[in-house]
């Protein structure tokens, strides 16, 4: 197993699922994401930041809604700061020249390695992604809100009958008893469950449809129709 | 219609454009799929009566009942799937459901059903 920096990537929002035949007619069953175009915001390089990274924002965000900062990330906004570090001979950086994103991410792979070479203002399509056999997939999963032990860790509950009394969803004993005296941290409890950060890795990259703009990953990922994804070339080939 | 429009042009890809089986609920029907058998591609051929439909779009499946050594046998096929060669429709029946569910608690001669005609019934339509 290595792990591999993405040599392509793309944000997406889920569509939904559905089912395809492949070359041999077998059904398969796929997630339609509906991903790109991406505009490259900013290429972040050793020198200047101390790590490489390429930031990418997915879907235009109206302006009225962006703040300032927002839009004077995308585009040259004039003002008496940037005037005088003019005025001061300080090289503003290259801008991507687009409208404000909802999604902005980064992906740590450098300019030249990723999507086959980007530089900002650049445009990542779903072409980028032709030809990769295996993904990764993170985005938010569907939230669960406060759910017991027996759905949120798949533990067995107790019995339905011979003398268990409104227990019969508990989780049952937390530990033993004098010693240690306490509950080991870590404890399988009840909880938030759900809308968390997660990733599916490894899935199988069935068609990429550069018309519209959709990818068709095989299985199931993470969140709610119309969830934000982030999909990269998978980085854990076994 | 699907739940989403982008999912209606990835699954309109999927359906077949030209020779899409034909059949109503209680036909009886020969089901030839394709086999490959190492590199050797054959027909199998699986004939019972049609005793239900599901699903729509490239989703759409149906269900083919049959007899084999007094064991009912039932097998569903997706009706887009590419390795459905052809469904020959061999008789035709006069049902009242579209599920023919009945059919599985019944065995000999009650399972018969009553034949259509298909010119009397393209005539009565007309």
């Amino acid at each position: 197993m290595s792990v591999n920096a993405p040599t392509a990537g793309i944000l997406g929002r889920k569509v939904g699922m559905t089912q395809v035949f492949d070359e041999s007619g077998s059904v398969v069953p796929v997630t339609v994401v509906q991903a790109g175009p991406c505009h490259v915001l900013q290429v972040r390089t050793l020198d200047r930041d101390g790590y490489e990274a390429v930031q990418i924002g997915f879907l235009d965000k109206p302006r009225r809604l962006a703040s300032r900062s927002e839009r004077g990330h995308v585009a040259k906004l004039e003002s008496k700061r940037s005037k005088k570090r003019a005025e001061g001979g300080v090289e503003s950086p290259v801008k991507a020249g687009c409208e404000p994103k909802r999604l902005v991410r980064e992906f740590r792979a450098t300019a030249a390695g990723f999507a086959g070479g980007v530089e900002v203002g650049g445009e990542i399509t779903v072409a980028s992604l032709e030809g990769v056999a295996r993904v990764d997939v993170t985005s938010t999963s569907k939230g669960r809100g406060f759910s017991g032990a027996m759905r949120r860790h798949n533990f067995a509950g107790q019995r339905a009958t011979h003398g268990v009394k409104k227990c019969h969803r508990h989780m049952g004993g937390t530990g033993c008893s004098t010693y240690p005296g306490r509950v080991f941290k870590g404890k399988k409890m009840a909880g938030q469950y759900g809308a968390a950060r997660t990733t599916v890795r490894n899935q199988k990259l069935v068609a990429v449809d550069t018309e519209n703009n959709l990818l068709l990953v095989r299985g199931a990922i993470p969140g709610h129709k119309g969830t934000f994804v982030v999909v990269r070339t998978a980085n854990m080939l076994k | 219609m699907s739940a989403h429009p982008l999912l209606d042009i990835v699954e309109k890809a999927c359906l077949k454009t030209e020779d899409v089986p034909q059949f109503d609920i209680g036909d009886t029907v020969n089901v030839h799929t394709r086999i490959l058998e190492g590199n050797k591609e054959r027909i199998q051929v699986f004939s019972g009566v049609v005793i239900a439909r599901s699903g729509s779009g490239c989703k759409e499946m149906f269900t083919v009942r049959r007899i084999v050594n007094n064991e009912g046998v039932e097998r569903k096929f997706p009706i887009h799937s590419p390795r459905i060669a052809l469904v020959e429709v061999t008789r035709s029946a006069v049902v009242r459901r579209a599920k023919l569910y009945y059919l599985r608690d019944r065995v000999g001669k009650a399972t018969r059903l009553r034949e259509r005609r298909r010119d009397v019934a393209k005539g009565a339509k007309s």
